[in-house]
């Protein structure tokens, strides 16, 4: 069985990857096209919140809070201070990482389960602040006309540039974090999540490793947040809501804590089945609920959790050739 | 207005405290935080309502019967969404995003079920104010104290005077070792989510009542302060929850009183983060130290 | 000889329970010291004040010269101070090599911007991990199954882990908690060799704690006893053996004092 998976895979990769890239020209709704863009973006937090929660272990629920602080720097650079979008990008990501400095110290030195608490309360507060500080953020009406992406005088604002220019930062942010989960760090984030005195008692000091991964993470969101704000041109309090964090964490969840691809595919799943399954959609947060529950109880791991490996995460091997083995989790 | 505003901060903290009662002896068992109690109060407060609403049952037969049927609503959650995953021994994040999960089930069912909008609640008793040297207070107020106070002290006996209560304790200090003292810790468990969740129950009606409204998420906002007032007193004591619950009430109505009525919610959050950060263990609660 | 360690008036008080009471005491180099005492004596509870879990009540701590007694545990593990623990706590999920490598000092501490940009110069440096901990693994005995996941090593491979993962720090004392519970006489017989062997050919020094009355007296040094929180005895094996205090707090008194 695994076998036949392994000898599957590289093709299937390669059709996958050719796919996307023909995508726009294959299929030429541009409804299609626009969820695809919105899943996209959605991959994104998905992969960010997985930093945090899927690898080290720390429950975010205002993982949409970042996506809004993104999402306004970003809006608010573009349109105020007329700053280019792919800088308008770094900065979002940047001003996101503050936050997640700014609220990671006190609250990762608390266990795990006040975290949880302490990112909901966050989200609701920044919420508030999108809806209150109207000289700001224009309040509950938003803003409008974000510019789209220009690059040396050309402008990219249709929907094939955005959805080229997702598919770029995704597979940036993927090939990126692979690397960053699959190194010495990334060993240390997970030995917080499975014991975090165990991994005192070898040397790796929790708090570090948290608050680190927990700047990657916002940051990441924020800069999805910049894209979304662009793409739309438009952003509103609405839609930086705790109901927004609850669909992130499930998508994360679905494909697998602790597992970029199961990212990918959670998030890319979940973005398009309440679009594709009109009739669901009203379902919607019913169905997410009940895939935590579900998924929790069945398949902790996700669909595409660690359920094989071959090496360790170096996949060095110093000594004699020994045959490559396969694990199943039970 | 001092007086006044303390009485108010009294009742609505008596309310507080019921469904603080029921983080806190989740989290003194089993050490999660049982996300999904705050919707479990608010499906106690529409059991009522149906209850009484629906088939004229007259109250004192309707209320204890929603208790039981919230209470039954409790221990099913445990036995289906957490129990399997606390057997396979798997991780707290684990249980905690199953009641997350169960949370946001619940939040959004009850949306479907009974609308987004605010229903007014039965009112089977007649409200009367008494006024008091300047004081106003009407009989449903008396009646939410003296009634909250009342289930208090009882729950203070059975924990501490009963055998049942005596085989909680010994599971909250540790479940191997209250199992091989021959207590049957799964029959402890599904007991404190019943109890815990009928005492939601009462805070549901005694909610609906007194404000005379209900509706799909009362249980976010009513669950974050109750949780606030948990952590407030000291999560994982039964006394703690109770002082918690009347301070937080207490603070929040001066609050909203002497400073603004606009960051009424905001006062609940603060006391809940400056605990966290100066005094994780709360006001009652014992200094938590890892077995290594 | 020199001090590797001392305690000085050591006290841990929980709540109004007084679980280790004034102790003192020196560690010598080259020797392999055990720390004995019936349930309860406050072994682990020292134990945990040396490698950082606990900051002591009374009394301070010093390692080389220095002062450690309020350094966490992972500043202790820096100082050169590793242990294992009583019930073991491996990382089930991690492979073998990988419980190891995310012990060395090298691995956990790899910068992430070198992480992100890759290149062949981190290739190189995680080879040298790789092979230092293919190392200890040899050392430990468990080079063969170094793809296995921790949580299908059998219980006595488990324990032999938890001492690689020790050594992996690159410590210069090693503490370990029960080593030998759970292994059948061949195993004991395997875990002293190795004892040895850490300490004489890896030049590290070893405190540990074993129930194992026959175990711990074949390889100690020095004995040190607790009882009810308090050292009662601390001698070479055969003064122990014929220790009185000991004897009694093992036995209970003679039947005569019996109620």
């Amino acid at each position: 069985m695994m076998q036949k998976i392994k000898k599957i895979k590289k093709p299937l990769a390669v059709i996958g990857i050719l796919f996307l890239l023909l995508f726009p020209v294959i299929i030429t709704s541009s409804y299609y096209l626009h969820v695809m863009i919105l899943a996209g973006i959605y991959v994104v937090l998905s992969l960010s919140l997985n930093l945090i929660t899927g690898y080290t272990g720390q429950l975010c629920l205002g993982h949409a809070a970042f996506f809004g602080i993104g999402a306004y720097a970003g809006a608010l650079l573009m349109v105020n201070v007329h700053m280019n979008f792919f800088f308008a990008l770094i900065c979002s990501f940047i001003i996101s990482g503050i936050f997640g400095l700014l609220l990671g110290i006190p609250a990762l030195r608390l266990r795990g389960d006040y975290l949880a608490i302490v990112t909901l309360g966050f989200g609701e507060i920044v919420h508030l602040v999108f809806v209150n500080w109207t000289e700001l953020t224009n309040g509950p009406m938003g803003i409008r006309s974000i510019p789209g992406p220009s690059l040396f005088g050309i402008e990219l604002d249709g929907n094939q540039e955005f959805y080229y220019l997702i598919l770029i930062i995704t597979a940036l942010v993927l090939f990126l974090l692979n690397r960053l989960v699959n190194s010495g760090f990334g060993m240390a984030m997970q030995t917080i999540k499975a014991d975090e005195i165990a991994a005192e008692s070898i040397g790796i000091y929790p708090v570090k490793y948290k608050l680190i991964a927990f700047i990657l993470s916002s940051g990441l969101a924020g800069l999805a947040g910049c894209f979304y704000a662009s793409y739309i041109s438009y952003i509103s309090p609405t839609t930086f809501v705790y109901n927004t964090s609850v669909t992130i964490l499930a998508m994360v969840v679905l494909g697998g804590l602790g597992s970029l691809t199961g990212s990918v595919i959670g998030g890319v799943v979940l973005t398009l089945l309440p679009e594709v399954l009109r009739s669901i959609s009203d379902y919607r947060m019913i169905f997410f609920g009940a895939l935590m529950i579900i998924m929790m109880i069945f398949k902790p791991e996700g669909f595409w959790g660690v359920s094989k490996r071959v090496k360790n995460i170096y996949k060095i091997k110093a000594g004699g050739a020994q045959n490559e083995r396969d694990y199943e989790s039970r | 207005m001092f007086v006044q505003q303390l009485i108010n901060g009294i009742t609505v903290g008596g309310i507080y405290a019921l469904i603080a009662l029921g983080y806190t002896m989740v989290y003194g068992i089993l050490k999660i935080v049982n996300f999904a109690h705050g919707d479990v109060f608010m499906i106690g407060g529409f059991m009522g309502l149906i209850l009484a609403q629906t088939t004229n049952l007259p109250i004192w037969i309707a209320y204890p019967l929603a208790m039981l049927i919230t209470a039954l609503i409790g221990v099913l959650i445990e036995r289906i969404c957490y129990r399997p995953i606390r057997l396979h021994g798997a991780d707290a994040l684990a249980i905690l995003i199953s009641a997350l999960g169960v949370s946001i089930f619940l939040e959004n069912f009850a949306q479907l079920v009974w609308g987004t909008e605010t229903h007014a609640y039965v009112q089977k008793i007649q409200r009367t104010a008494y006024n008091i040297a300047g004081i106003t207070l009407s009989n449903i107020q008396i009646g939410v104290i003296v009634l909250c106070i009342i289930l208090m002290i009882v729950l203070y006996l059975v924990v501490n005077k009963t055998k049942m209560g005596m085989a909680m304790r010994a599971t909250s200090q540790s479940i191997t070792s209250a199992q091989l003292m021959g207590i049957n810790t799964e029959k402890v468990i599904a007991l404190t989510f019943g109890v815990g969740s009928a005492l939601a129950c009462v805070a549901g009606i005694l909610v609906g009542t007194y404000y005379d409204a209900v509706y799909p998420l009362i249980g976010y906002s009513y669950g974050l302060k109750a949780f606030a007032a948990a952590i407030l007193g000291g999560i994982g004591s039964v006394p703690g929850a109770m002082l918690g619950g009347f301070l937080l009430g207490i603070v929040e109505t001066l609050g909203a009183g002497y400073i603004s009525t606009g960051y009424r919610d905001a006062f609940a959050f603060g006391i809940l983060i400056l605990v966290l950060l100066f005094r994780p263990s709360g006001l009652l609660g014992k200094k938590h130290v890892d077995k290594v | 000889m020199s001090e590797i360690m001392r305690a000085d008036n050591v006290s841990m008080i929980f709540g109004g329970l007084t679980a280790v009471d004034n102790i003192s005491l020196t560690m010598e180099d080259n020797e392999i010291l055990s720390l004995i005492g019936p349930n309860g004596a406050g072994k682990t509870t020292f134990f945990n004040m040396l490698t950082g879990v606990y900051q002591p009540t009374f009394g301070t701590i010093t390692f080389y010269g220095e002062n450690i007694t309020k350094l966490k545990p992972y500043e202790r593990v820096a100082k050169g101070i590793s242990r294992t623990f009583q019930n073991i706590r491996l990382f089930s999920s991690m492979t073998t090599l990988e419980n190891l490598l995310v012990a060395h000092p090298k691995c956990n501490s790899e910068n992430i911007g070198r992480v992100l940009l890759g290149g062949k110069k981190l290739k190189k440096a995680r080879q040298e991990i790789v092979e230092e901990c293919e190392e200890i693994l040899e050392i430990v005995g468990l080079k063969d199954k170094e793809d296995e996941l921790a949580t299908n090593l059998s219980y006595g491979k488990q324990r032999l882990l938890e001492i690689g993962r020790a050594l992996a720090t690159n410590p210069k004392l090693v503490l370990l908690d029960e080593p030998g519970a759970g292994m059948n006489s061949m195993e004991k017989e395997e875990l002293s060799t190795l004892i040895r062997y850490i300490t004489q050919k890896m030049d590290k020094k070893v405190l540990l704690i074993e129930h194992d009355m026959r175990f711990v007296m074949g390889i100690s040094d020095r004995i040190l006893v607790l009882d009810h929180g308090e050292l009662i005895a601390n001698g070479k094996p055969e003064e122990i053996q014929q220790n009185q205090m000991v004897i009694e707090a093992y036995l209970g008194k003679g039947m005569t004092d019996e109620e």
